[in-house]
């Protein structure tokens, strides 16, 4: 069971005359964490909204877990199986934590009420947030909510996350909360696919580190080397603006 | 939003959960509704004849009148619905059709819109072989007619407002529910569109009392609905000016009181984002 989880190969997509990705190849392997940097616009958030297909990409193919993106049936199949977190956390507004948490699962994966409470409440302890099960998203700090969509994403029991950008809307002293619970996901051998520039994060969590600029990857790395000691001009040029 | 204008709570002693705001005093405008049903009641006990007269013979078409708008608007809700869903379709004949149905329905006056299903569409089925009055009673093909055609033409402008608040939910709250393997329509139905009701119910509410308004205009297509009676009413009295002030008072009870009844139900739904 040596094929890589993630397989994407050569694939490209454009928004009007803006090429996004132009063929990007990459292979994740199971239990495997890859963070990707580069500056905004550079398509790392388009690639990876590729791989659950929020977003279509124009030629070449992306294979998760064995299943080519094609049909819409195996697209809802990879979805399934792979869990998203997104900068804006997203969760739905209307329902409070434990019902963010339940819905998927139940209409889903056609669980019980009492087993998607379960594991929501299990879940939720996870986290660190037992407490806030019947608050509003509102009521939360933006830490909460991202860790109450990390909640939401692993309840799917998902093969595969990704995570795009998690840390950026939040306020300095609520990042830590969150890349803790990554942390925890990463050691317990969760594939991770993380756009973030959280170079501590990086470095714990990831054995590979990618930097990508004009839709494509420029510069693939662990994240000791990529962060410290980039060999290609660009990927330095892009540091020297990040790190201050 | 609040038209209380003598607030009696402070602002720090408003909650911050959502939907549990303090309870202000009866809304004002309820008076107003209170003041107009009074002034038909001492018009009929001061006045008998005529005004005991016009209530009795028009009461059977506030009846009709309740009965059309209420039945015309569960089905506006429906096509409303499904015509939001089809101008958001990316589907391209979807989109378009329901686009041609959306601008042709809003370009032509509900009463020439009320006449045609009325006196024209009978002749079109008619062609097609179907014999309409052999089928259903006049009265009964009457008031279907007059449902219709009220319902295709609001179904119209209720598409619109569906559109507008399912394209008011942020992007991201669709794409969270795909992202957790949800279907387009099970997204819809338990993310997008409980947010959207929420947003729209204002909107829809003034709907209902301007359709309520215009079922007036189904006087018209030989649906003996409160205009109507107030015509046949005047045409045998001779008392214009007492069966219309009648008839405006009965409307206007309606209006308001459906706007008091609104008002109460976007109170209790009220979320914060």
């Amino acid at each position: 069971m040596s094929e890589p989880i993630i397989q994407i190969k050569n694939v490209t997509k454009h928004f009007g005359s803006v090429e996004a990705l132009r063929g990007v190849s990459l292979d994740v392997n199971k239990g495997e964490v890859v963070v990707i940097i580069g500056p905004s616009g550079s398509g790392k958030s388009t690639l990876l909204r590729c791989i659950n297909r929020l977003e279509e990409y124009d030629s070449g193919q992306i294979i998760v877990d064995g299943i080519p993106l094609d049909t819409a049936q195996n697209i809802n199949a990879v979805r399934r199986e792979v869990g998203m977190v997104f900068q804006s956390f997203n969760l739905f507004a209307h329902m409070t934590v434990l019902e963010n948490i339940m819905l998927a699962q139940r209409v889903v994966r056609n669980r019980s009420r009492q087993e998607a409470e379960n594991i929501a409440q299990e879940l939720l302890r996870k986290v660190g947030i037992p407490d806030k099960a019947q608050a509003y998203p509102i009521q939360i700090s933006g830490g909460q909510q991202q860790r109450v969509a990390i909640a939401r994403a692993l309840a799917m029991n998902p093969k595969i996350m990704l995570f795009d950008e998690p840390t950026s809307a939040l306020d300095p002293e609520m990042i830590k909360e969150v890349l803790d619970v990554m942390l925890d996901l990463a050691r317990e051998g969760m594939t991770m696919v993380v756009v973030s520039h959280e170079m501590g994060f990086a470095r714990a969590a990831a054995r590979r580190a990618l930097l990508m600029d004009e839709g494509q990857i420029i510069e693939e790395a662990s994240p000791e080397v990529l962060f410290s000691n980039p060999s290609h001009e660009r990927t330095k040029a892009f540091l020297s603006k990040v790190l201050h | 939003m609040d038209k209380n204008p003598f607030p009696t709570v402070g602002p720090k002693e408003i909650s911050k959960i959502p939907g549990a705001e303090p309870h202000s005093r009866l809304d004002p405008w309820w008076w107003l509704v209170a003041l107009v049903v009074v002034s038909v009641i001492a018009l009929v006990f001061i006045q008998p004849d005529p005004f005991r007269r016009i209530l009795v013979f028009v009461s059977d078409g506030i009846g009709v009148s309740i009965l059309v708008t209420v039945i015309t608007f569960i089905v506006v809700l429906i096509i409303g619905l499904i015509g939001g869903l089809g101008r958001l379709s990316h589907n391209r004949i979807v989109f378009g059709l329901f686009t041609l149905y959306v601008e042709v329905i809003r370009g032509i006056p509900l009463l020439v819109q009320l006449i045609w299903w009325y006196y024209a569409f009978p002749i079109i089925l008619q062609q097609a072989g179907i014999e309409i009055s052999v089928l259903i009673p006049r009265d009964i093909f009457a008031v279907s007619m007059a449902v219709l055609g009220l319902a295709v033409c609001y179904g119209a402008y209720m598409s619109e407002i569906y559109r507008a608040g399912i394209q008011s939910i942020p992007k991201g709250q669709m794409e969270a529910a795909r992202s957790l393997g949800m279907t387009y329509f099970q997204a819809m139905r338990h993310v997008i569109l409980p947010q959207a009701v929420r947003i729209i119910l204002p909107p829809v509410g003034n709907e209902f009392i301007a359709l309520l308004k215009d079922s007036s205009l189904v006087s018209a297509v030989a649906v003996a609905d409160l205009t109507r009676r107030g015509r046949e009413f005047m045409a045998m009295s001779f008392l214009p000016l007492q069966t219309w002030i009648m008839v405006a008072l009965l409307y206007l009870v309606m209006t308001l009181f459906a706007a008091r009844i609104v008002g109460w139900i976007e109170k209790k739904t009220k979320f914060e984002r």
